[in-house]
């Protein structure tokens, strides 16, 4: 199995510590967390971690168990590239001068999408929202202009086939939860189980 | 940790003292959070903490005063030993193990402790002093950072800085430590929510946390899948471990193998949830264990887990075990399925529920010729390794002839605490148990120093059995201040000192793998039964067989804590034994 890049979606308890408890699990195997974004979810009161890490799918498999078994976790996904739609957003700090004098502006609007978010006499920040290779492709492209700042954020993700947490909610708040959203991916792959 | 410097500080903010309350569950004037913590243990009945006292948590000491007569302190003499004497509480009463100690270094001594019982899955509920919540943060006096050291040793920590939160975090922190997989739970009390007075209505117990499902769901399909791979099998082999004691499945194993007919061998933590005696319990696994179940764990064609996490003191080298097998997997902890050895079939779920579905469904079977196999293992085993060790030829006493007059005493109903290393090898291999919770030891952490608190615990957890702690001499200078513990609180422990003048287990492995080359493992010892003495506790030396046993049976007579420490051959070395890196079947005899 190779290592591909996976996204963790984890919904929690929002509660102190949690960060840690659950970015330890990563460090404790030595495996780098490429990026991390906590955020609320589609339920009040209900935290939703992105993680991005490059991994085999076994090793993947093992870290959602482990984070899934922390007291304060109610569910753990994780998902390769194209089972998700995600996005980063990237903000660009550029001298203006040179902006102005050397850059067709427009064309890095249209062809990059980027939008300018301030324009200042001495610089410009520029915006883009998008994968990596697109927001890779915009530094290449001001980098001999003198970029003076640049910052990337953490991946967001939504599952494509995701129907939400509202009702996983309810019956997580059940004393039995049903069959439904009690993790057994075995079930869904019954047929790999006992082919023996 | 004591510190007098903070007293002045606690008697500026002393209010008067509330008076004890009688019932607990209808309070209606305000109390401290210090007198709430206490309630709280008497309606989640306990009996009895382990601790040490010291300035961030003096308000619940002072509390404790006038709840002397309905809880038990024990005093220990480091904080390393509360924990492990909670440990050995928990393993021999079933219950949770409560310890209370103060901030800093009170804290970072249980870090130990919170590791062994983590990884060993022990119900153990820690509560520690902080430092005033205005502090925290400014490296107060003994502040440490106590939630974050204990993060990756703990299944749920939390730090209370309000006494209100302290009903609901006592209820989650008890419920959790038990609940499930067990494990330690740590709270951390601020200084002043420990002084802080609240309207204290009762307290109710935890029973649901909506993010946490100890036990999954148990699967009709998965029972039936594995019912199905055990009528097909020839050569079934079930491997237990602490699951069943955890679970308080004993008596459903024992129906589930003997329905089946199939032979079962422990893990080390498994040990006594199957009496030894038991016709159909071959032994025990694992790197000094037995050879037959470790020879023919890949001889058989259908392996069956229960409760246990295939440690890889168990497996040996992964990618050559039980490859020839199908893997039923009984675990109550998802994370554990296919976390070592991929699983054929998962039986998630509390081995209580899901051992008696399985054996509605086993047939009836006798499995002689597979029996009959791992009996001649048996005598192969005896015969090179046993006979020298319980009978041995030469003049030096050997470990296993300890054990085995022991055995001979206790008629195998003791409870056995044991350290780490060779004396933990020999004594699990030899030790005879006939029921339950009577075997307590360090095993997944190997905590050298276990053995003595631990002892300590145990017999405080169950006070009508007798507790005989067997620890090496090189184990036993690591917490050999509980001694002081044992003296002032009149607890009856019997103590095997099996001294080989070395540390022993790694002697063995550098005779072994590192050319004799004996680094730094002659260990010097003091005279360890006028150091007994010392504490007030009787004790003798002996080095001759035929003193070997009066001096046994002197101390399982004797009314009271008793030290006996053994010569044993320097460099006796423990076999059967499987080197690392090899598989199970490639076990050495010598």
């Amino acid at each position: 199995m190779s290592k591909q890049e996976f996204t963790l979606t984890v919904y929690t308890e929002n509660q102190i510590g949690l960060l840690n408890r659950i970015a330890i699990i990563f460090s404790r195997r030595k495996i780098n967390i490429h990026s991390l974004n906590t955020s609320p979810s589609e339920v009040p009161g209900i935290h939703r971690f992105n993680i991005v890490i490059e991994e085999t799918e076994e090793v993947v498999k093992k870290l959602s168990r482990m984070i899934e078994k922390q007291v304060d976790v109610l569910k753990a996904y994780y998902n390769t590239n194209d089972e998700i739609i995600w996005q980063e957003m990237a903000l660009y700090k550029v001298p203006t001068e040179a902006i102005t004098e050397k850059v067709k502006v427009e064309r890095l609007l249209r062809e990059f999408g980027a939008r300018a978010v301030v324009i200042r006499k001495d610089y410009t920040v520029f915006e883009t929202t998008g994968h990596r290779e697109e927001t890779d492709k915009l530094i290449a492209y001001l980098e001999p202009f003198g970029l003076i700042e640049f910052v990337r954020s953490a991946r967001i993700a939504i599952i494509k086939d995701s129907s939400g947490f509202h009702d996983k909610v309810k019956e997580f708040e059940q004393r039995e939860p049903g069959e439904e959203v009690v993790e057994n991916e075995y079930l869904d792959k019954q047929a790999e189980v006992f082919s023996m | 940790m004591n510190s007098i410097v903070e007293i002045k500080k606690i008697e500026k903010v002393k209010e008067p003292k509330p008076l004890p309350i009688a019932d607990g569950l209808n309070v209606t004037q305000p109390v401290s959070g210090s007198v709430a913590v206490l309630e709280i243990f008497i309606a989640e009945k306990v009996d009895t903490i382990f601790g040490y006292p010291g300035g961030a948590i003096m308000p619940v000491y002072d509390a404790l005063y006038d709840y002397q007569e309905k809880i038990n302190h024990i005093l220990v003499r480091h904080e390393q030993g509360a924990i492990h004497a909670a440990q050995g509480y928990a393993r021999s009463s079933g219950h949770v193990g409560v310890v209370l100690v103060t901030s800093g270094p009170g804290a970072t001594n249980l870090v130990t402790g919170l590791a062994d019982a983590m990884i060993d899955s022990t119900p153990v509920v820690c509560i520690t002093g902080q430092v005033y919540a205005h502090l925290l943060g400014t490296d107060a006096f003994q502040e440490t950072d106590v939630i974050n050291i204990t993060t990756p040793v703990t299944k749920w920590n939390y730090q209370v800085t309000d006494a209100t939160e302290i009903p609901s975090v006592l209820a989650k922190a008890f419920y959790i430590a038990k609940s499930g997989r067990p494990g330690p739970v740590l709270i951390d009390i601020t200084k002043n929510a420990q002084l802080q007075k609240f309207q204290y209505e009762g307290y109710t117990k935890c029973n649901h946390i909506r993010s946490y499902r100890p036990k999954p769901i148990v699967r009709p399909e998965y029972i039936e899948g594995a019912a199905k791979l055990i009528n097909a099998a020839e050569r079934p082999f079930v491997i237990f471990g602490q699951g069943v004691i955890l679970g308080k499945a004993e008596n459903e194993f024992k129906n589930f193998i003997e329905k089946s007919g199939i032979p079962a061998a422990s893990t080390i933590l498994g040990l006594s949830a199957l009496p030894t005696d038991h016709y159909l319990n071959v032994g025990m696994l694992g790197m000094h264990g037995n050879y037959g179940p470790n020879v023919l764990t890949n001889d058989c064609d259908v392996l069956i887990a229960v409760g246990m996490r295939f440690d890889d003191r168990v497996t040996g080298r992964l990618d050559k075990y039980a490859k020839q097998a199908k893997i039923i997997h009984l675990d109550i902890d998802p994370s554990e399925i296919d976390k070592n050895v991929k699983t054929t079939v998962p039986v998630w779920g509390d081995c209580k529920e899901t051992l008696p579905l399985l054996t509605k469904l086993v047939e009836n079977k006798k499995y002689s010729q597979w029996l009959e196999k791992f009996r001649d293992y048996r005598q192969k085993e005896f015969d090179t390794c046993i006979q020298k060790e319980v009978n041995p030829v030469t003049d030096l006493l050997t470990m296993g002839e300890v054990i085995n007059l022991l055995n001979e005493l206790t008629g195998g109903n003791a409870i056995i605490v044991t350290d780490v290393g060779q004396h933990q090898m020999v004594t699990c291999r030899y030790a005879k148990f006939n029921q339950s919770k009577s075997n307590i030891t360090s095993g997944g952490l190997g905590t050298m120093g276990f053995a003595l608190p631990a002892a300590i615990g145990a017999k405080v957890g169950a006070p009508e059995r007798t507790v005989v702690a067997i620890i090496g001499d090189g184990g036993f200078q690591m917490t050999l201040q509980e001694l002081g513990t044992i003296m002032q609180c009149n607890i009856d422990v019997k103590i095997i000192i099996l001294n080989n003048e070395f540390l022993g287990m790694v002697r063995q492995w550098q005779e072994l793998f590192h050319e004799r080359r004996y680094s730094f493992t002659d260990i010097q010892s003091p005279d360890f039964v006028a150091l007994a003495k010392a504490y007030n506790i009787d004790g003798q030396r002996v080095s001759e067989r035929e003193k070997l046993k009066g001096a046994l049976t002197e101390m399982m007579q004797h009314e009271a804590s008793y030290l006996l420490e053994v010569m044993v051959g320097k460099e006796h070395n423990v076999f059967p034994m499987v080197p690392q890196g090899c598989s199970v079947s490639e076990i050495r005899l010598s």
